[in-house]
């Protein structure tokens, strides 16, 4: 129906029918190599959507296990389960695995995994650099986990605040560790929300405009975007920690002109919009999903689309909220607590937008939809509780006691966790060609459910109690000591309730490969590809005219039709599409990198750099340095065959 | 609820104020979070399971759905915008006391105790002593809160919000009880491994007694009756405590001149009896690991001087 926009360069556009051999030949361009060498250097987005994930749950579960030994010794007063120093580096190493760790790795997992195939591309914009990415988060990671190993793991909590973290009261490498580590987590962080934004603008199919794309895009989008602009305060703000530990500055010490609240300042300039930026792509995953799953188009999607925008950037103006009782000067105040209740507006149109979806829609009871109603109803608790805290008096009463610990477990693990769980149950069959088990998976969410909210309801009322956050013990009050007593329970069950998706996956993964290519009659792109689709994901490249291609023959649609099956055939070579930013029109041909051992090299020279920081061994340091510039050198080298030359047509 | 740091009983002007907003908020939030779970359940039960074609899609625009989101997104901006002003309006009431303040206590949060320094006032001396406010009953009090090591919190539920204490910074607060009475406390922000242990106590008193117990605490050490008691204290002690009227004069722990008159030791952990100071003294740390007192290692016959001496300091 609608042809390819003509372009100075004229590649070959083929009928899948009259070119049976297509796959084949692109198979073999686009194919990792086996054995253990090609999945060092393999840049599929689709095996490094899937190791993040991996590795993201990896940490879900040490994070939890640190939760539940919390649990356990907060079960009842004065218990004697761990030291207090064991408790503080418990409780901190539970929250930084959580918040960096886990919450945004598991999310980039997923639009590394679908962003190429939600947006008919063959690839993110640089694959090497998303290879570069998963194995620096994963160096990070091992990097801040081996302070465990020392026996000297953070224990400041994630916020870290300073003074306490400077050398006079944390004179080990404990915080050493979190300040080099969020450093070297901030590279992954960064490069990775630069490949989404660039694989956004420019990657997506030829008439994929910004109004079509899925919200999942418009959520991960939103949030790289707010990556990059809050990142380098935390960096800096680490970046300066560590030269007041090392070299002994004063940017963050209560004497000699220097400004404990300085850290705070950049420390929650950066970590509130990353409480968005932690939810946002997770809040896109269900407005797809869910829709899907009650068979209609998402109702509001322009709003829901403009609401994802709109957290992301009031979200960089309420961060003062976390510092009420600092001594801030009152319009200051007034100021930040008025701008948190105004951010729950966006909220309130995606939460509305999603039950007129269920309403005017025709739901289909699945694990995933359950996951998402779950979701709805926890995003309801936690925004609530939000507001609560958002209102400054209130919040000099109840932060830093359990209130806020209730709050920020619904937002997490409410957004977070319940939309990736029923995101996992929705993209399983996608990634791995196998359908989770339904019947395990009811159980597996009612558990979860269930054990969430004994953990956490409860905790609302011990802030309201006035049991502060991070303390390792609370006097022996038998209020106290019921409601702890239940939020330990609680969270034994939570924990069942994640055993049961690991066995679900378990089971799950010994199966053949059965899933069909559309499972759930989706209407976007990936649904048009194999379970799992193949290494170049789309034969020839996808021309789209509206938000629901696979649905277009069911719907009233006036848009047109768009065309799966006739297209770009890009066979010179490791090839993919450029397209315009706005309209999403053909723009060029780019020649795409092939796989390489060198970012896993430079990820693992960083992690010999940031050792040799850790231990103070400058020359091995000066010495990494270089080998750092060998391996970028290495990597960059020039390749005739990736040069950007305008082709002929039809060669 | 008995809870000794609830926030179900205020008791002062300051967390009087707060209360109706902040319960306001919770029970309209529990109220949005019943109206969200009948919606979804509305929702959920009106068009069935539609088992009936897996393939067949609303392909209808949903405007009453729209409308929807357009009116309960207004009636959600017109809620918050009331919630903004009655926010700045408890700000504004409670930002200021209702009568002047009678008089200001510097305090300041140490790793892991409350130094509590009562300005000079009306010709009468100031003093210091730790963890145990004393304030007199409905008149309000300012304090100049700050910190000498790293940053903590001064919160006393009963009566007020949380205000930081925060190294190389004083912030002011003021709060007043209505009633006589103990109040707790609890430092609210994490300062380190004994987070946990550094509680403090508020007793409002009527003006008399007030007046009394502060005419008290302006008295130096009365003089020593086991004179060995003392110098052992002096020697082994002296460089951290003070006890005014004495040798002592340190000033890296709390003031002890008038120790007897206070109901814990330790920042609220234990009770102030003989048997707990003797442990407290002989080893600190295994009654609170990572406590900065360390254990002087004084003989037993040198112990029982000082508990003797600390006993004389009423």
């Amino acid at each position: 129906m609608m042809s390819v926009p003509e372009t100075d360069i004229l590649p070959r556009t083929v009928d899948l029918a009259d070119d049976p051999h297509l796959p084949e030949r692109l198979n073999r361009i686009w194919e990792t190599a086996p054995g253990l060498y090609g999945w060092i250097s393999s840049v599929d987005h689709k095996s490094i959507g899937r190791r993040y994930i991996v590795t993201a749950f990896v940490f879900l579960l040490l994070g939890g296990l640190e939760a539940l030994v919390i649990r356990l010794q907060l079960a009842s007063a004065n218990q004697h389960v761990v030291t207090p120093e064991q408790y503080d580096q418990l409780f901190s190493m539970h929250g930084i695995t959580m918040i960096f760790l886990y919450a945004l790795p598991v999310l980039s997992g997923f639009s590394n995994f679908l962003f190429p195939l939600v947006l008919g591309a063959r690839d993110m914009a640089f694959p090497r650099l998303n290879a570069f990415s998963y194995w620096v988060y994963l160096a990070a990671g091992l990097f801040m986990y081996a302070s465990f190993l020392m026996g000297a793991a953070p224990d400041d909590g994630w916020f870290n605040y300073a003074p306490n973290s400077l050398p006079a009261f944390s004179p080990g490498p404990n915080m050493d560790f979190y300040a080099l580590g969020m450093i070297f987590l901030g590279v992954s962080t960064t490069v990775g929300a630069a490949n989404f934004v660039v694989t956004v603008l420019r990657m997506r199919a030829p008439g994929m405009t910004l109004a079509r794309m899925p919200i999942l895009v418009w959520g991960t989008f939103s949030a790289s975007a707010g990556i990059l602009l809050a990142v380098p305060a935390v960096s800096l703000a680490f970046f300066l920690l560590w030269l007041d530990r090392t070299f002994g500055t004063k940017f963050f010490s209560s004497s000699d002109a220097g400004q404990p609240l300085l850290w705070q300042h950049l420390f929650w300039i950066f970590a509130h919009p990353w409480v968005y930026i932690i939810v946002l792509p997770a809040m896109g995953l269900v407005s797809d999903a869910l829709p899907i799953l009650c068979r209609r188009p998402i109702v509001g999607y322009g709003l829901v689309a403009g609401a994802t925008v709109a957290t992301m950037i009031i979200g960089f103006g309420v961060w003062a909220h976390h510092m009420f009782a600092t001594g801030l000067p009152p319009i200051a105040s007034a100021y930040f607590s008025a701008a948190s209740f105004i951010i729950a507006i966006p909220s309130a149109v995606a939460t509305f937008a999603w039950i007129a979806t269920i309403w005017s829609g025709r739901p289909q009871f699945t694990t995933a939809f359950l996951y998402f109603a779950g979701f709805i109803v926890m995003f309801v608790i936690g925004g609530m509780s939000g507001v609560v805290t958002a209102a400054a008096p209130a919040d000099l009463q109840i932060t830093d006691t359990y209130f806020v610990v209730a709050h920020l477990h619904y937002v997490l693990i409410g957004i977070n966790l319940f939309g990736v769980l029923g995101g996992l149950y929705f993209w399983f069959p996608k990634m791995t060609g196998r359908l989770l088990g339904e019947r395990l998976g009811r159980w597996n969410f009612w558990v979860t459910f269930i054990g969430f909210n004994a953990a956490f309801m409860p905790m609302h009322l011990t802030g309201l109690m006035g049991m502060p956050r991070r303390v390792y013990t609370y006097p022996a009050d038998p209020g106290l000591n019921l409601v702890n007593l239940i939020s330990t329970l609680g969270s034994d069950v939570l924990g069942v309730g994640i055993l049961l998706f690991l066995i679900n996956v378990w089971l799950t993964l010994r199966r053949p490969r059965t899933a069909p290519a559309n499972p759930w009659n989706a209407p976007t792109l990936e649904w048009s590809l194999p379970s799992p689709p193949p290494a170049y994901n789309f034969a020839v490249i996808p021309t789209v005219a509206s938000r629901h291609p696979l649905w277009e023959d069911r719907m009233d649609n006036r848009s047109g039709r768009s065309v799966l099956d006739r297209g770009l055939a890009l066979d010179d070579g490791k090839e993919a599409l450029a397209t315009t930013v706005l309209e999403a029109r053909p723009d060029a041909v780019l020649k795409m990198p092939g796989d390489s051992p060198w970012p896993f090299a430079l990820a693992a020279m960083m992690s010999v750099f940031f050792s040799a920081l850790l231990s103070q061994s400058w020359w091995i340091g000066a010495a990494s340095i270089i080998g750092l510039m060998v391996c970028t050198v290495i990597w960059l080298w020039p390749e005739r065959r990736l040069a950007q030359t305008a082709e002929p047509p039809n060669v | 609820m008995s809870a000794p740091l609830g926030l179900f009983h205020p008791a002062g002007p300051s967390a009087q104020q707060i209360a109706p907003l902040l319960w306001g908020l919770i029970w309209l939030s529990i109220l949005v979070v019943v109206l969200i779970i009948l919606a979804l359940g509305l929702a959920l039960i009106s068009r069935g399971r539609g088992r009936a074609d897996p393939l067949r899609v609303v392909t209808e625009e949903s405007r009453r759905g729209l409308r929807w989101i357009y009116g309960a997104t207004g009636a959600s901006v017109l809620v918050l915008l009331v919630l903004v002003g009655w926010t700045w309006e408890t700000m504004a009431s409670t930002s200021s006391p209702p009568a002047p303040t009678a008089f200001t206590v510097d305090v300041s949060g140490a790793q892991w105790w409350w130094r509590f320094t009562y300005e000079p006032q009306n010709g009468t001396p100031g003093f210091a002593t730790a963890n145990e406010l004393h304030i007199p009953v409905g008149v309000p009090v300012r304090f100049r809160i700050s910190a000498e090591d790293v940053i903590h919190s001064f919160w006393i539920p009963a009566l007020g919000g949380k205000t930081d204490a925060i190294p190389g910074q004083v912030n002011d607060a003021w709060l007043e009880a209505d009633k006589p009475g103990t109040y707790s406390g609890q430092c609210s922000e994490y300062c380190g491994q004994e987070h946990a242990e550094m509680a403090l106590l508020v007793v409002a008193e009527p003006q008399a007694s007030f007046d009394a117990w502060r005419s008290h605490q302006t008295a130096t050490a009365a003089p020593a009756l086991g004179a060995t008691g003392e110098t052992v204290f002096v020697q082994n002690c002296g460089r951290c405590h003070t006890v005014r009227g004495t040798a002592a004069t340190g000033m890296l722990g709390p003031d002890l001149t008038h120790l007897m008159s206070r109901s814990t030791i330790a920042a609220g952990m234990l009770s102030n009896s003989r048997g707990n100071l003797a442990g407290w003294i002989a080893n600190p740390n295994g009654i609170k690991p990572g406590a900065k007192m360390p254990a002087v290692p004084l003989s037993g016959p040198q112990l029982q001087a000082v508990l003797t001496y600390l006993s004389t300091l009423t």
